[in-house]
């Protein structure tokens, strides 16, 4: 009789990849659940259309590669992807914004380089940058929040997707966009004068990043990834802005706490810069990847021009995670700590 | 209790302990023949003393160690050499090797065997050559020579005999139940093996899984006195690893490339001890052992007590086994096992547990995902390695990547595959990659030889050139320098003077006649 030949181990884990990739996308609804409130229906809207055509694309994909449709959509990791992409994006984007989106992040972001494991960047913030560095009037046009203007329906969101020769919902510069323009005032006298403030940061905004990070943190809790890149990030991220918060002066970069609620800080710290793939492998290499994408965002938000930063600090550093993997390695068991063994 | 040191990495797979009721020894009972294979232990393979056709009784030798990191081999009990012939082995390798059948006549009759009187009085030396002619080797998995490692004392200073009844191994309980069983015998075999080795310290280590064997080691450790001491720790694997072991014990990590006796340390297998107990006390060579038969696909789980060469067809019979939603025979646990091919292969002194589990217990893994770099199986490894990298450079093949990431220190606990969501069998690329780093430096050894020798030839070669050419040039100016010293010495001269003299003498003769 004939048994099975199988080397060990011969148990496992309970823990698949389709469940990690299940598990971030329900940790993002928090965050989608808050968006739509603040925002309306838009962001759901994204994430519908992006996501079925991610499939479809991802399903092609495949069968050019001849590779097994079936067997690699089960990852589940396209609709990760599409979904990320699609919270970026600002609600009420028009088709084609979608579109060229998720073909970049698909295409151009995961199967140019050999599809899921493969791929040296982000591919959701691939494509948002493709988006961003395109069409950038499109990619900074963002909805009033709730309260301060009026939130669109469902047909009202369709008509947008469908009929898109351009938005003329209610849009509003956002509280990023404010403090980067702001010329002379105190940051008291900003927060008064613009309705766009909240209690801590901008309206709607706090909470959307307040609900990211619960999903985050349940995702660490479930073992999902470390706490190392996100606690990183958000630290350096907040040292930078009190270095730079000139108690409130007209000069000022904004408060910690601005920083850490505002724009795509959480849904960065806890869904982007945690993707395995993409950043560095070690739990010290994500330390230093997470600092790194903190400063990168503070500086790119205080100095640069474009709406939210995370994007282009989160490629920059993909760039680098290889060589910050050569040089935190752990020390191995019986080995004797030392930067590098160049025996 | 007593203090312990944290170890990185481990996992908490199901510990299905129970299942194999740890704590009652059964008979496995004596099956018709025995195979015994003449390599049961790492070294050289015992040579034959025995012949087809011999009768032999229980504990007989039958085979004798060949040189120094060899066992020899005994006969389990009585009955007829029937045959000596390759047959296949329990090795992963799944290969056939040498053994000796032995047809039992039933009647299990023995030599007679005496131990020594007091082991307390004998020298260190006749305590290890009475291990040594037990045919003893590591029998907690890697059969290491008991005799060999007990002579680590003339190299290094020793301090601390570990007796390892960690393990940590899902489903195995045989040492549990040796444990439980013979608490004494195991005590007794460490003070033996304490004296050997010069060591004052005994630490027995058991997890904090096994509460009925902790009992029953602390009672026989007291009795035994103060220099023997019950450690015990909480369960993870793989903390029965030596290595690991020895960090959770002594908070000191065994250097890379070093043995535990570097830090003054030597590990032993609670059976070890016993089997060393046995050979000193009662010159019993080592012939059975406990095994744990487990597995759902067992109707009569348990441990067994097995005569070394009990094919495994013979246990799965006495273990009523169900095949019909089984698809694995393993080797060894769950973890480090290796699979079977046939039942057809005996037990060995280094089988402590054949696992028979159902398809629905250990399921046939499915086709690997791609690697997402997550990084559980680097929070997993208890070697500190990153097992994510080591698995893009071992599909590379990238060597110099796989030393600097000290491939070499993986001890294939398996902890890193059992955790990878993607299912990716990691530890069989590792093995992979260190069989090619094994055989690059063997074929890189080969080619230096050649070339050294290459290069010697040459060498060789250009100095006999030069050699010739020197004795050639001496030998033209020694003749310069005759031809210059005078001309009766010039060869030329001097043949035209002799044919002068020649074309004279025969003219003279010419005018004569």
């Amino acid at each position: 009789m004939n048994f099975l030949r199988i080397t060990s181990p011969h148990g496992h884990g309970p823990l698949t990849t389709t469940q990690v990739m299940q598990a971030v996308l329900l940790a993002t609804l928090p965050g989608i659940g808050v968006l739509t409130w603040f925002f309306g229906p838009g962001t759901l809207i994204n994430i519908l259309f992006g996501g079925l055509l991610a499939l479809a694309l991802e399903y092609s994909a495949l069968r050019l590669r001849d590779r097994n449709p079936k067997r690699y959509l089960q990852d589940y990791s396209v609709l990760v992807t599409s979904t990320l992409l699609c919270i970026a994006l600002p609600p009420y984007a028009p088709w084609w914004l979608v579109t060229a989106g998720i073909l970049s992040a698909v295409i151009l972001g995961k199967h140019v380089f050999g599809g899921l494991g493969y791929n040296p960047f982000n591919p959701a913030m691939v494509g948002y940058v493709v988006l961003l560095i395109s069409f950038p009037l499109q990619m900074s046009s963002w909805q009033a929040p709730r309260g301060l203007g009026e939130i669109p329906g469902v047909a009202e969101s369709l008509t947008a997707l469908l009929a898109p020769a351009s938005y003329d919902g209610v849009t509003m510069a956002t509280p990023l966009d404010i403090l980067r323009q702001n010329k002379g005032l105190l940051l008291e006298d900003l927060y008064n004068n613009s309705p766009q403030f909240g209690q801590w940061a901008g309206v709607g905004w706090e909470w959307v990043n307040i609900a990211f990070l619960a999903g985050g943190a349940w995702l660490i809790y479930r073992g999902i990834f470390t706490w190392h890149a996100p606690i990183a990030m958000l630290f350096t991220l907040g040292l930078c802005a009190a270095i730079g918060f000139d108690s409130g002066s007209s000069e000022s970069g904004g408060s910690p706490l601005f920083h850490w609620l505002s724009g795509a800080t959480m849904f960065g710290a806890f869904f982007i810069i945690t993707d395995p793939v993409s950043g560095a492998t070690s739990n010290r290499g994500r330390l230093l990847f997470g600092a790194l994408v903190g400063v990168l965002l503070y500086l790119i938000r205080v100095a640069g021009n474009y709406p939210d930063a995370v994007a282009f600090a989160v490629l920059i550093l993909n760039f680098a995670a290889p060589f910050i993997d050569q040089y935190t390695q752990p020390v191995t068991y019986g080995h004797k700590p030392s930067k590098r063994d160049d025996e | 209790m007593n203090t312990f040191f944290k170890i990185h990495g481990g996992i908490h797979p199901e510990e299905e302990k129970d299942l194999s009721n740890p704590g009652t020894v059964l008979d496995a009972g004596l099956p018709q023949s025995l195979v015994l294979p003449l390599s049961q232990h790492i070294g050289k393979p015992s040579s034959l003393c025995v012949a087809p056709g011999d009768y032999v009784l229980g504990g007989q030798l039958l085979a004798e160690a060949d040189g120094m990191v060899s066992v020899p081999l005994h006969a389990p009990t009585s009955g007829t050499v029937i045959a000596i012939e390759p047959r296949p082995v329990p090795h992963p390798s799944a290969l056939d090797n040498l053994c000796l059948e032995l047809a039992c006549d039933g009647e299990d009759r023995w030599i007679e065997h005496r131990g020594c009187e007091d082991w307390r009085i004998e020298t260190p030396e006749s305590l290890i050559s009475r291990i040594s002619a037990a045919g003893i080797a590591g029998m907690g998995g890697a059969g290491f020579p008991t005799a060999v490692k007990l002579m680590a004392r003339e190299r290094l200073p020793l301090t601390t005999l570990i007796i390892n009844g960690t393990e940590c191994e899902p489903y195995i309980t045989a040492d549990d139940t040796l444990m439980q069983v013979d608490a004494a015998g195991i005590v007794e075999g460490a003070q033996i093996l304490a004296r050997i080795l010069g060591v004052e310290e005994i630490l027995l280590a058991v997890e904090d899984n096994k509460p009925a064997a902790l009992a029953a080691m602390g009672k026989a450790a007291e009795a035994a006195g103060d220099h023997c001491q019950v450690m015990t720790f909480p369960t993870k694997y793989p903390s029965g690893g030596e290595k690991q072991l020895i960090e959770i014990l002594t908070g000191q990590q065994v250097p890379a490339g070093g043995l535990p006796a570097d830090l003054g340390i030597v590990c032993q297998n609670p059976g070890t001890a016993v089997a060393a107990r046995d050979a000193v006390c009662h010159g019993k060579p080592l012939t059975d052992r406990i095994v744990t038969l487990t597995g759902r696909a067992l109707t009569r789980p348990g441990n067994y007590r097995t005569r070394l060469g009990t094919p495994i067809e013979h246990l799965l019979t006495v273990a009523g086994f169900d095949p019909s939603q089984n698809r694995r025979l393993i080797h060894g646990g769950p973890m480090m096992g290796f699979a079977l091919e046939s039942a057809a292969v005996p037990i060995v002194k280094t089988t402590n547990c054949i696992l028979v589990p159902t398809e629905q217990e250990l399921p046939t893994p499915p086709d690997a995902q791609a690697c997402i770099r997550c990084g559980l199986c680097a929070e997993a490894c208890p070697a500190s390695l990153l097992p994510q990298q080591l698995y893009w450079y071992a599909r590379a093949k990238d060597q110099e990547q796989l030393e600097r990431h000290h491939l070499a220190d993986c001890i294939e606990c398996g902890a890193c595959s059992w955790v990878c969501p993607s299912h990716i069998p990691l530890v069989q690329y590792y093995r992979a990659a260190k069989g090619m780093i094994r055989e690059s430096k063997a074929e890189k050894a080969r080619s230096d030889r050649s070339r050294d020798r290459f290069e010697a030839r040459e060498a060789r070669l250009e100095q006999e050139a030069i050699a010739r050419e020197a004795q050639r040039a001496a030998r033209r100016a020694a003749a310069e320098k005759k031809a210059a010293a005078g001309g009766a010495d010039d060869p030329v001269a001097a043949a035209i003077a002799r044919a002068k003299a020649k074309k004279e003498s025969a003219g003279n003769e010419e005018s004569g006649s």
